[in-house]
Protein backbone atom coordinates (compact mmCIF):
# COMPACT_ATOMS: atom_id res chain seq x y z
CA UNK A 1 0.00 0.00 0.00
CA UNK A 2 2.07 2.94 1.26
CA UNK A 3 5.56 3.40 -0.13
CA UNK A 4 8.28 2.88 2.40
CA UNK A 5 9.35 6.08 4.18
CA UNK A 6 7.06 8.38 2.13
CA UNK A 7 3.54 7.37 2.93
CA UNK A 8 0.30 9.12 2.07
CA UNK A 9 -1.76 11.53 4.17
CA UNK A 10 -4.98 9.99 5.48
CA UNK A 11 -7.86 11.29 3.37
CA UNK A 12 -10.22 13.67 5.17
CA UNK A 13 -13.77 12.33 5.24
CA UNK A 14 -15.39 14.10 8.19
CA UNK A 15 -16.87 17.16 6.44
CA UNK A 16 -20.41 18.18 5.54
CA UNK A 17 -23.74 17.81 7.37
CA UNK A 18 -23.39 21.12 9.19
CA UNK A 19 -25.13 23.92 7.24
CA UNK A 20 -23.83 27.36 8.16
CA UNK A 21 -25.96 30.48 8.02
CA UNK A 22 -24.93 33.05 5.43
CA UNK A 23 -26.27 36.59 5.46
CA UNK A 24 -26.05 37.47 1.77
CA UNK A 25 -27.43 34.42 -0.05
CA UNK A 26 -31.02 34.83 1.15
CA UNK A 27 -31.58 38.44 -0.01
CA UNK A 28 -29.70 37.62 -3.23
CA UNK A 29 -32.09 34.78 -4.12
CA UNK A 30 -35.01 37.04 -3.25
CA UNK A 31 -33.76 39.82 -5.50
CA UNK A 32 -33.02 37.38 -8.33
CA UNK A 33 -36.54 35.90 -8.29
CA UNK A 34 -38.15 39.35 -8.34
CA UNK A 35 -35.82 40.59 -11.09
CA UNK A 36 -36.59 37.51 -13.21
CA UNK A 37 -40.31 37.97 -12.67
CA UNK A 38 -40.17 41.68 -13.57
CA UNK A 39 -38.14 40.92 -16.68
CA UNK A 40 -40.60 38.23 -17.73
CA UNK A 41 -43.52 40.65 -17.41
CA UNK A 42 -41.74 43.42 -19.34
CA UNK A 43 -40.76 41.04 -22.11
CA UNK A 44 -44.38 39.92 -22.44
CA UNK A 45 -43.63 36.32 -21.46
CA UNK A 46 -45.99 36.57 -18.47
CA UNK A 47 -49.38 38.08 -19.45
CA UNK A 48 -50.52 40.77 -16.96
CA UNK A 49 -53.87 39.01 -16.58
CA UNK A 50 -52.14 35.97 -15.14
CA UNK A 51 -49.53 37.69 -12.97
CA UNK A 52 -48.91 41.43 -12.77
CA UNK A 53 -45.33 42.68 -12.55
CA UNK A 54 -43.80 43.32 -9.11
CA UNK A 55 -43.55 47.00 -10.02
CA UNK A 56 -47.34 47.13 -10.47
CA UNK A 57 -47.89 45.49 -7.10
CA UNK A 58 -45.50 48.05 -5.63
CA UNK A 59 -47.49 50.85 -7.26
CA UNK A 60 -50.67 49.44 -5.72
CA UNK A 61 -48.91 49.41 -2.35
CA UNK A 62 -47.79 53.01 -2.83
CA UNK A 63 -51.37 53.96 -3.65
CA UNK A 64 -52.48 52.31 -0.41
CA UNK A 65 -49.97 54.39 1.53
CA UNK A 66 -50.92 57.64 -0.24
CA UNK A 67 -54.63 57.27 0.39
CA UNK A 68 -53.96 56.31 4.00
CA UNK A 69 -55.98 53.14 3.53
CA UNK A 70 -52.95 51.02 4.47
CA UNK A 71 -53.07 52.13 8.09
CA UNK A 72 -56.81 51.58 8.26
CA UNK A 73 -56.51 48.02 6.94
CA UNK A 74 -53.38 47.22 8.88
CA UNK A 75 -54.68 48.83 12.07
CA UNK A 76 -57.91 46.84 11.99
CA UNK A 77 -56.01 43.61 11.31
CA UNK A 78 -53.33 44.12 13.94
CA UNK A 79 -55.91 44.99 16.55
CA UNK A 80 -57.82 41.74 15.94
CA UNK A 81 -54.61 39.78 15.85
CA UNK A 82 -53.29 41.29 19.08
CA UNK A 83 -56.50 40.92 21.07
CA UNK A 84 -57.27 37.42 19.81
CA UNK A 85 -53.76 36.09 20.13
CA UNK A 86 -53.11 37.60 23.57
CA UNK A 87 -56.35 36.31 25.05
CA UNK A 88 -55.92 32.89 23.43
CA UNK A 89 -52.34 32.64 24.67
CA UNK A 90 -53.11 33.73 28.23
CA UNK A 91 -56.04 31.34 28.50
CA UNK A 92 -54.00 28.61 26.85
CA UNK A 93 -51.13 28.98 29.32
CA UNK A 94 -53.55 28.99 32.26
CA UNK A 95 -55.34 25.84 31.08
CA UNK A 96 -52.04 24.21 30.09
CA UNK A 97 -50.70 24.77 33.61
CA UNK A 98 -53.92 23.40 35.12
CA UNK A 99 -53.59 20.24 33.01
CA UNK A 100 -49.90 19.97 33.84
CA UNK A 101 -50.36 20.42 37.59
CA UNK A 102 -53.70 18.94 38.65
CA UNK A 103 -54.81 15.36 38.11
CA UNK A 104 -58.47 16.31 37.92
CA UNK A 105 -57.88 18.98 35.27
CA UNK A 106 -55.73 16.55 33.31
CA UNK A 107 -58.34 13.81 33.40
CA UNK A 108 -61.15 16.19 32.54
CA UNK A 109 -59.65 18.66 30.11
CA UNK A 110 -56.92 16.82 28.22
CA UNK A 111 -59.38 14.65 26.23
CA UNK A 112 -61.52 17.69 25.40
CA UNK A 113 -58.46 19.56 24.14
CA UNK A 114 -57.36 16.54 22.13
CA UNK A 115 -60.82 16.32 20.53
CA UNK A 116 -61.12 20.01 19.59
CA UNK A 117 -57.47 20.69 18.70
CA UNK A 118 -57.57 19.06 15.22
CA UNK A 119 -60.74 20.85 14.06
CA UNK A 120 -59.81 23.59 11.59
CA UNK A 121 -61.18 26.62 13.38
CA UNK A 122 -62.22 28.14 10.04
CA UNK A 123 -64.96 25.52 9.99
CA UNK A 124 -66.29 27.02 13.21
CA UNK A 125 -66.32 30.56 11.85
CA UNK A 126 -70.00 30.49 10.79
CA UNK A 127 -70.84 29.27 14.27
CA UNK A 128 -68.91 32.15 15.82
CA UNK A 129 -70.76 34.59 13.54
CA UNK A 130 -74.03 33.24 14.95
CA UNK A 131 -72.74 33.45 18.53
CA UNK A 132 -70.73 36.66 18.53
CA UNK A 133 -72.19 38.59 15.60
CA UNK A 134 -70.73 39.51 12.26
CA UNK A 135 -68.56 42.27 13.79
CA UNK A 136 -65.31 42.11 15.74
CA UNK A 137 -66.53 39.45 18.17
CA UNK A 138 -66.53 36.53 15.76
CA UNK A 139 -63.16 37.48 14.28
CA UNK A 140 -61.44 37.79 17.65
CA UNK A 141 -63.11 34.60 18.85
CA UNK A 142 -61.81 32.65 15.84
CA UNK A 143 -58.25 33.80 16.46
CA UNK A 144 -58.60 33.22 20.20
CA UNK A 145 -59.80 29.68 19.62
CA UNK A 146 -57.15 28.99 17.04
CA UNK A 147 -54.29 30.10 19.30
CA UNK A 148 -55.72 28.64 22.50
CA UNK A 149 -55.32 24.96 21.64
CA UNK A 150 -51.74 24.83 20.39
CA UNK A 151 -50.73 26.93 23.41
CA UNK A 152 -52.44 24.51 25.80
CA UNK A 153 -50.68 21.55 24.23
CA UNK A 154 -47.27 23.26 24.20
CA UNK A 155 -47.68 24.45 27.80
CA UNK A 156 -48.66 21.20 29.39
CA UNK A 157 -46.02 19.37 27.40
CA UNK A 158 -43.52 21.86 28.79
CA UNK A 159 -44.78 21.46 32.36
CA UNK A 160 -44.55 17.68 32.00
CA UNK A 161 -40.96 17.96 30.86
CA UNK A 162 -39.67 20.10 33.71
CA UNK A 163 -36.83 18.22 35.40
CA UNK A 164 -38.42 16.32 38.32
CA UNK A 165 -35.10 16.55 40.13
CA UNK A 166 -35.42 20.35 40.30
CA UNK A 167 -38.95 20.07 41.67
CA UNK A 168 -37.78 17.58 44.28
CA UNK A 169 -34.95 19.97 45.15
CA UNK A 170 -37.52 22.73 45.71
CA UNK A 171 -39.55 20.45 47.96
CA UNK A 172 -36.47 19.35 49.89
CA UNK A 173 -35.72 22.99 50.74
CA UNK A 174 -39.27 23.51 51.92
CA UNK A 175 -40.28 25.93 49.14
CA UNK A 176 -43.98 26.75 49.04
CA UNK A 177 -46.16 25.30 46.30
CA UNK A 178 -46.53 28.69 44.67
CA UNK A 179 -42.77 29.26 44.76
CA UNK A 180 -42.14 25.92 43.07
CA UNK A 181 -44.66 26.74 40.33
CA UNK A 182 -43.38 30.28 39.81
CA UNK A 183 -39.66 29.80 40.17
CA UNK A 184 -39.09 26.25 38.96
CA UNK A 185 -41.97 25.04 36.77
CA UNK A 186 -42.74 28.25 34.87
CA UNK A 187 -39.16 29.00 33.77
CA UNK A 188 -38.59 25.29 33.18
CA UNK A 189 -41.59 25.08 30.84
CA UNK A 190 -40.71 28.29 28.98
CA UNK A 191 -38.40 26.60 26.44
CA UNK A 192 -41.44 24.58 25.31
CA UNK A 193 -44.00 27.39 25.55
CA UNK A 194 -42.12 29.95 23.44
CA UNK A 195 -41.78 27.80 20.29
CA UNK A 196 -45.52 27.20 20.69
CA UNK A 197 -45.91 30.97 20.20
CA UNK A 198 -44.47 30.68 16.70
CA UNK A 199 -47.05 28.08 15.74
CA UNK A 200 -49.95 29.93 17.34
CA UNK A 201 -48.90 33.23 15.72
CA UNK A 202 -48.83 31.62 12.27
CA UNK A 203 -52.25 30.07 12.88
CA UNK A 204 -53.54 33.44 14.09
CA UNK A 205 -52.54 35.15 10.82
CA UNK A 206 -54.20 32.43 8.72
CA UNK A 207 -57.41 32.71 10.73
CA UNK A 208 -57.28 36.51 10.68
CA UNK A 209 -57.38 36.60 6.88
CA UNK A 210 -60.10 33.96 6.73
CA UNK A 211 -62.22 35.78 9.31
CA UNK A 212 -61.81 39.12 7.56
CA UNK A 213 -63.13 37.62 4.37
CA UNK A 214 -66.53 37.44 6.00
CA UNK A 215 -68.17 40.78 6.57
CA UNK A 216 -65.26 43.04 7.37
CA UNK A 217 -65.04 46.58 6.03
CA UNK A 218 -61.37 47.05 6.81
CA UNK A 219 -58.55 44.59 7.27
CA UNK A 220 -55.87 43.03 5.08
CA UNK A 221 -58.09 40.00 4.44
CA UNK A 222 -61.00 42.18 3.34
CA UNK A 223 -58.69 44.15 1.06
CA UNK A 224 -57.40 40.98 -0.59
CA UNK A 225 -60.91 39.58 -1.04
CA UNK A 226 -62.13 42.80 -2.65
CA UNK A 227 -59.10 42.97 -4.94
CA UNK A 228 -59.66 39.37 -5.96
CA UNK A 229 -63.30 39.82 -6.80
CA UNK A 230 -62.43 42.89 -8.92
CA UNK A 231 -59.63 40.94 -10.62
CA UNK A 232 -57.23 43.66 -9.43
CA UNK A 233 -54.31 41.29 -9.19
CA UNK A 234 -51.77 44.02 -8.45
CA UNK A 235 -53.70 45.00 -5.34
CA UNK A 236 -54.08 41.37 -4.39
CA UNK A 237 -50.33 40.88 -4.57
CA UNK A 238 -49.79 44.03 -2.51
CA UNK A 239 -52.09 42.57 0.16
CA UNK A 240 -50.21 39.27 0.12
CA UNK A 241 -46.91 41.13 0.51
CA UNK A 242 -48.31 42.90 3.57
CA UNK A 243 -49.21 39.52 5.08
CA UNK A 244 -45.73 38.20 4.43
CA UNK A 245 -44.14 41.20 6.14
CA UNK A 246 -46.57 40.83 9.02
CA UNK A 247 -45.56 37.19 9.46
CA UNK A 248 -41.87 38.04 9.34
CA UNK A 249 -42.29 40.84 11.87
CA UNK A 250 -44.15 38.58 14.29
CA UNK A 251 -41.51 35.90 13.91
CA UNK A 252 -38.76 38.41 14.57
CA UNK A 253 -40.49 39.64 17.71
CA UNK A 254 -40.87 36.10 19.03
CA UNK A 255 -37.24 35.31 18.24
CA UNK A 256 -36.16 38.41 20.19
CA UNK A 257 -38.36 37.45 23.14
CA UNK A 258 -36.97 33.93 23.08
CA UNK A 259 -33.41 35.15 23.01
CA UNK A 260 -34.07 37.44 25.95
CA UNK A 261 -36.02 35.00 28.13
CA UNK A 262 -33.88 31.96 27.36
CA UNK A 263 -30.49 33.65 27.51
CA UNK A 264 -29.49 31.25 30.28
CA UNK A 265 -29.38 28.44 27.74
CA UNK A 266 -26.29 27.54 25.78
CA UNK B 1 -30.94 16.94 67.09
CA UNK B 2 -30.54 13.28 66.17
CA UNK B 3 -32.33 10.86 63.88
CA UNK B 4 -33.49 7.34 64.54
CA UNK B 5 -34.72 4.94 61.89
CA UNK B 6 -37.00 2.23 63.26
CA UNK B 7 -38.01 -0.79 61.23
CA UNK B 8 -38.02 0.92 57.84
CA UNK B 9 -39.56 -1.08 55.03
CA UNK B 10 -40.01 0.17 51.52
CA UNK B 11 -40.76 -1.15 48.07
CA UNK B 12 -41.93 -0.17 44.63
CA UNK B 13 -44.78 -2.32 43.38
CA UNK B 14 -43.79 -5.93 43.94
CA UNK B 15 -40.13 -5.15 44.42
CA UNK B 16 -39.00 -4.94 48.02
CA UNK B 17 -36.21 -2.39 48.24
CA UNK B 18 -35.52 -1.98 51.96
CA UNK B 19 -36.24 -4.44 54.73
CA UNK B 20 -36.17 -3.69 58.42
CA UNK B 21 -33.64 -0.89 58.66
CA UNK B 22 -32.85 0.19 62.23
CA UNK B 23 -30.25 2.88 62.57
CA UNK B 24 -29.17 5.68 64.88
CA UNK B 25 -27.79 8.79 63.23
CA UNK B 26 -25.90 10.89 65.78
CA UNK B 27 -25.29 14.63 65.65
CA UNK B 28 -21.95 16.13 64.67
CA UNK B 29 -20.70 13.10 62.77
CA UNK B 30 -20.89 11.73 59.26
CA UNK B 31 -22.59 8.41 58.64
CA UNK B 32 -21.73 6.84 55.31
CA UNK B 33 -24.13 4.40 53.72
CA UNK B 34 -22.51 2.05 51.22
CA UNK B 35 -23.80 -0.95 49.34
CA UNK B 36 -24.01 -2.57 45.92
CA UNK B 37 -25.91 -0.74 43.20
CA UNK B 38 -29.66 -1.04 43.47
CA UNK B 39 -29.59 -1.85 47.17
CA UNK B 40 -31.82 1.08 48.06
CA UNK B 41 -29.17 3.51 49.38
CA UNK B 42 -30.71 6.51 47.65
CA UNK B 43 -34.21 5.40 48.57
CA UNK B 44 -33.11 5.25 52.19
CA UNK B 45 -31.79 8.81 51.98
CA UNK B 46 -35.08 10.02 50.46
CA UNK B 47 -36.95 8.34 53.31
CA UNK B 48 -34.69 9.98 55.89
CA UNK B 49 -35.36 13.48 54.53
CA UNK B 50 -39.09 12.99 54.01
CA UNK B 51 -39.07 13.05 50.22
CA UNK B 52 -40.67 9.62 50.26
CA UNK B 53 -42.99 7.94 52.73
CA UNK B 54 -41.88 4.52 54.02
CA UNK B 55 -44.32 1.63 53.68
CA UNK B 56 -43.64 0.59 57.25
CA UNK B 57 -41.51 1.90 60.09
CA UNK B 58 -40.63 5.49 60.78
CA UNK B 59 -37.92 8.09 60.85
CA UNK B 60 -37.91 9.85 64.20
CA UNK B 61 -36.28 13.15 65.00
CA UNK B 62 -35.14 13.47 68.61
CA UNK B 63 -34.32 16.83 70.10
CA UNK B 64 -34.78 20.21 68.47
CA UNK B 65 -32.79 21.54 65.53
CA UNK B 66 -30.28 24.22 66.51
CA UNK B 67 -31.61 27.80 66.62
CA UNK B 68 -31.43 29.65 63.30
CA UNK B 69 -31.84 26.45 61.32
CA UNK B 70 -34.14 27.09 58.35
CA UNK B 71 -34.32 23.62 56.85
CA UNK B 72 -33.19 20.88 59.27
CA UNK B 73 -32.85 18.10 56.68
CA UNK B 74 -31.07 19.48 53.62
CA UNK B 75 -30.02 17.52 50.55
CA UNK B 76 -27.06 17.70 48.26
CA UNK B 77 -27.93 15.88 45.06
CA UNK B 78 -25.80 13.85 42.69
CA UNK B 79 -26.88 15.94 39.68
CA UNK B 80 -26.47 19.25 41.63
CA UNK B 81 -30.11 20.30 40.93
CA UNK B 82 -29.21 23.92 40.22
CA UNK B 83 -31.73 26.09 38.37
CA UNK B 84 -30.05 26.78 35.01
CA UNK B 85 -31.88 30.11 34.63
CA UNK B 86 -30.49 31.52 37.87
CA UNK B 87 -26.98 32.71 38.56
CA UNK B 88 -24.87 31.28 41.35
CA UNK B 89 -26.16 33.82 43.86
CA UNK B 90 -29.71 33.47 42.48
CA UNK B 91 -29.56 29.76 43.15
CA UNK B 92 -28.49 30.35 46.72
CA UNK B 93 -31.09 33.07 47.19
CA UNK B 94 -33.84 30.74 45.99
CA UNK B 95 -33.86 28.75 49.21
CA UNK B 96 -33.99 31.91 51.36
CA UNK B 97 -36.79 33.70 49.53
CA UNK B 98 -39.63 31.90 51.28
CA UNK B 99 -38.36 32.79 54.75
CA UNK B 100 -39.28 36.47 54.69
CA UNK B 101 -35.82 37.95 55.20
CA UNK B 102 -35.14 41.52 54.22
CA UNK B 103 -32.99 42.31 51.22
CA UNK B 104 -29.92 43.14 53.29
CA UNK B 105 -30.28 40.10 55.50
CA UNK B 106 -30.58 37.78 52.48
CA UNK B 107 -27.56 39.38 50.84
CA UNK B 108 -25.62 38.90 54.08
CA UNK B 109 -26.35 35.18 54.21
CA UNK B 110 -25.59 34.73 50.50
CA UNK B 111 -22.29 36.61 50.80
CA UNK B 112 -21.40 34.53 53.83
CA UNK B 113 -21.92 31.11 52.27
CA UNK B 114 -20.32 32.09 48.97
CA UNK B 115 -17.25 33.24 50.88
CA UNK B 116 -17.17 30.02 52.90
CA UNK B 117 -17.22 27.92 49.73
CA UNK B 118 -14.80 30.28 47.93
CA UNK B 119 -17.36 31.13 45.25
CA UNK B 120 -17.57 34.90 45.73
CA UNK B 121 -16.00 35.75 42.39
CA UNK B 122 -18.41 33.47 40.51
CA UNK B 123 -21.58 34.93 41.97
CA UNK B 124 -22.97 36.21 38.68
CA UNK B 125 -22.09 33.13 36.60
CA UNK B 126 -24.79 30.84 35.23
CA UNK B 127 -24.54 27.10 35.98
CA UNK B 128 -23.75 26.27 32.34
CA UNK B 129 -20.55 28.32 32.66
CA UNK B 130 -19.31 26.25 35.61
CA UNK B 131 -17.48 22.94 35.74
CA UNK B 132 -19.07 20.00 37.52
CA UNK B 133 -17.00 20.54 40.64
CA UNK B 134 -17.96 24.21 40.84
CA UNK B 135 -21.62 23.34 40.36
CA UNK B 136 -21.47 20.96 43.29
CA UNK B 137 -19.80 23.66 45.39
CA UNK B 138 -22.68 25.97 44.54
CA UNK B 139 -25.06 23.24 45.70
CA UNK B 140 -23.06 22.96 48.94
CA UNK B 141 -23.22 26.73 49.41
CA UNK B 142 -26.98 26.61 48.85
CA UNK B 143 -27.29 23.86 51.46
CA UNK B 144 -25.21 25.82 53.98
CA UNK B 145 -27.40 28.90 53.46
CA UNK B 146 -30.29 27.27 55.31
CA UNK B 147 -28.01 26.23 58.22
CA UNK B 148 -29.11 22.61 58.18
CA UNK B 149 -29.05 20.29 61.18
CA UNK B 150 -28.29 17.39 58.83
CA UNK B 151 -26.72 17.34 55.39
CA UNK B 152 -28.11 14.45 53.35
CA UNK B 153 -25.69 13.79 50.53
CA UNK B 154 -26.73 11.48 47.71
CA UNK B 155 -23.56 10.40 45.88
CA UNK B 156 -22.52 14.05 45.62
CA UNK B 157 -19.25 13.27 43.86
CA UNK B 158 -20.39 10.53 41.50
CA UNK B 159 -21.07 12.85 38.56
CA UNK B 160 -17.54 14.28 38.72
CA UNK B 161 -14.26 13.16 37.23
CA UNK B 162 -11.65 11.52 39.47
CA UNK B 163 -9.50 14.64 39.98
CA UNK B 164 -12.38 16.93 40.83
CA UNK B 165 -13.72 14.27 43.18
CA UNK B 166 -10.42 14.32 45.06
CA UNK B 167 -10.51 18.12 45.41
CA UNK B 168 -14.10 18.16 46.59
CA UNK B 169 -13.44 15.37 49.06
CA UNK B 170 -10.77 17.57 50.66
CA UNK B 171 -13.24 20.46 50.65
CA UNK B 172 -15.80 18.36 52.48
CA UNK B 173 -13.22 17.28 55.05
CA UNK B 174 -12.24 20.95 55.60
CA UNK B 175 -15.87 21.92 55.86
CA UNK B 176 -16.58 19.27 58.47
CA UNK B 177 -13.47 20.19 60.44
CA UNK B 178 -14.64 23.81 60.55
CA UNK B 179 -18.37 23.37 61.02
CA UNK B 180 -18.78 19.90 62.56
CA UNK B 181 -21.98 19.34 60.66
CA UNK B 182 -24.03 16.17 60.93
CA UNK B 183 -24.27 14.26 57.72
CA UNK B 184 -25.55 11.18 55.98
CA UNK B 185 -23.41 10.38 52.97
CA UNK B 186 -24.60 7.81 50.46
CA UNK B 187 -21.97 6.43 48.10
CA UNK B 188 -20.93 3.30 46.27
CA UNK B 189 -17.33 4.42 46.52
CA UNK B 190 -15.57 2.79 49.48
CA UNK B 191 -12.61 5.18 49.33
CA UNK B 192 -14.93 8.15 49.83
CA UNK B 193 -16.63 6.28 52.65
CA UNK B 194 -13.42 5.60 54.60
CA UNK B 195 -12.22 9.18 54.06
CA UNK B 196 -15.41 10.85 55.27
CA UNK B 197 -17.31 8.43 57.46
CA UNK B 198 -17.13 8.31 61.24
CA UNK B 199 -19.49 5.42 60.92
CA UNK B 200 -19.96 3.30 57.84
CA UNK B 201 -23.17 1.36 57.32
CA UNK B 202 -22.94 -1.45 54.79
CA UNK B 203 -26.21 -2.48 53.17
CA UNK B 204 -26.78 -5.85 51.56
CA UNK B 205 -28.10 -6.18 48.04
CA UNK B 206 -31.80 -5.80 47.40
CA UNK B 207 -33.83 -5.98 49.57
CA UNK B 208 -31.42 -3.81 51.52
CA UNK B 209 -30.74 -4.72 55.14
CA UNK B 210 -27.98 -3.49 57.42
CA UNK B 211 -25.16 -5.95 56.89
CA UNK B 212 -22.47 -4.34 59.00
CA UNK B 213 -21.74 -1.15 60.89
CA UNK B 214 -18.14 -0.03 61.08
CA UNK B 215 -16.75 2.74 63.27
CA UNK B 216 -13.56 4.50 62.22
CA UNK B 217 -12.05 6.55 65.06
CA UNK B 218 -9.28 8.25 63.10
CA UNK B 219 -10.13 12.01 63.05
CA UNK B 220 -11.16 13.20 59.59
CA UNK B 221 -8.36 15.74 59.23
CA UNK B 222 -5.75 13.13 60.14
CA UNK B 223 -6.92 10.55 57.65
CA UNK B 224 -4.91 11.77 54.68
CA UNK B 225 -1.74 10.63 56.50
CA UNK B 226 -3.08 7.24 57.60
CA UNK B 227 -3.47 5.67 54.21
CA UNK B 228 -2.54 2.19 55.38
CA UNK B 229 -5.05 2.09 58.19
CA UNK B 230 -7.80 3.33 55.87
CA UNK B 231 -6.79 0.83 53.25
CA UNK B 232 -7.32 -1.96 55.77
CA UNK B 233 -10.83 -0.69 56.49
CA UNK B 234 -11.50 -0.39 52.81
CA UNK B 235 -10.33 -3.92 52.10
CA UNK B 236 -12.47 -5.29 54.88
CA UNK B 237 -15.51 -3.49 53.49
CA UNK B 238 -14.74 -4.65 49.98
CA UNK B 239 -14.49 -8.29 51.11
CA UNK B 240 -17.93 -7.97 52.67
CA UNK B 241 -19.33 -6.15 49.69
CA UNK B 242 -17.80 -8.11 46.83
CA UNK B 243 -20.10 -11.10 46.83
CA UNK B 244 -23.16 -8.90 47.27
CA UNK B 245 -22.06 -6.65 44.45
CA UNK B 246 -21.35 -9.61 42.21
CA UNK B 247 -24.75 -11.15 42.87
CA UNK B 248 -26.48 -7.78 42.39
CA UNK B 249 -24.65 -7.26 39.13
CA UNK B 250 -25.81 -10.61 37.77
CA UNK B 251 -29.47 -9.91 38.56
CA UNK B 252 -31.99 -9.02 35.89
CA UNK B 253 -33.20 -5.48 36.34
CA UNK B 254 -36.90 -6.33 36.28
CA UNK B 255 -36.46 -9.91 37.56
Amino acid sequence: MAERGGGRPVAFRGGGFSPRPSGVVGPLVFAAVIALWEAGCRAGLIPPLVLPAPSEALAALAHLVETGLLWKHLGASLQRLLVGWTLGTLLGIAVGFAIGLFSLARAGLAPVVAAIFPIPKIALLPLFVVWFGIGEGSKVATILFGTFFPTVVATYGGVDNVDRGLIRMGQSFGLSWLSIVRKIILPGALPAILPGFRISAAIAIVLLVAAEMIGAEYGVGAYILLAGSLMALDELLAGVAILSVMGLAVNWLIARTERFLLRWRT
Amino acid sequence: MELRLAGLHHGYGDIEVLRGIDLEIPAGRIVCIVGPSGCGKSTLLRLIGGLERPERGEVVQTGEPPPGCLNPLTYIFQDFALLPWRTVEGNVRLVLEDHGFGRAETAGIVDGVLARTRLSEFRTAFPRQLSGGMKQRVAIARALAVSPAFLLMDEPLSALDAQTRELLLDDLVDLWTRERFSGVYVTHNLREAVRLGHRIVLLSRRPGTVREVLEIDVPLDARAGRARQLEAHRNRLWRLLRDEAHAADAELVDG
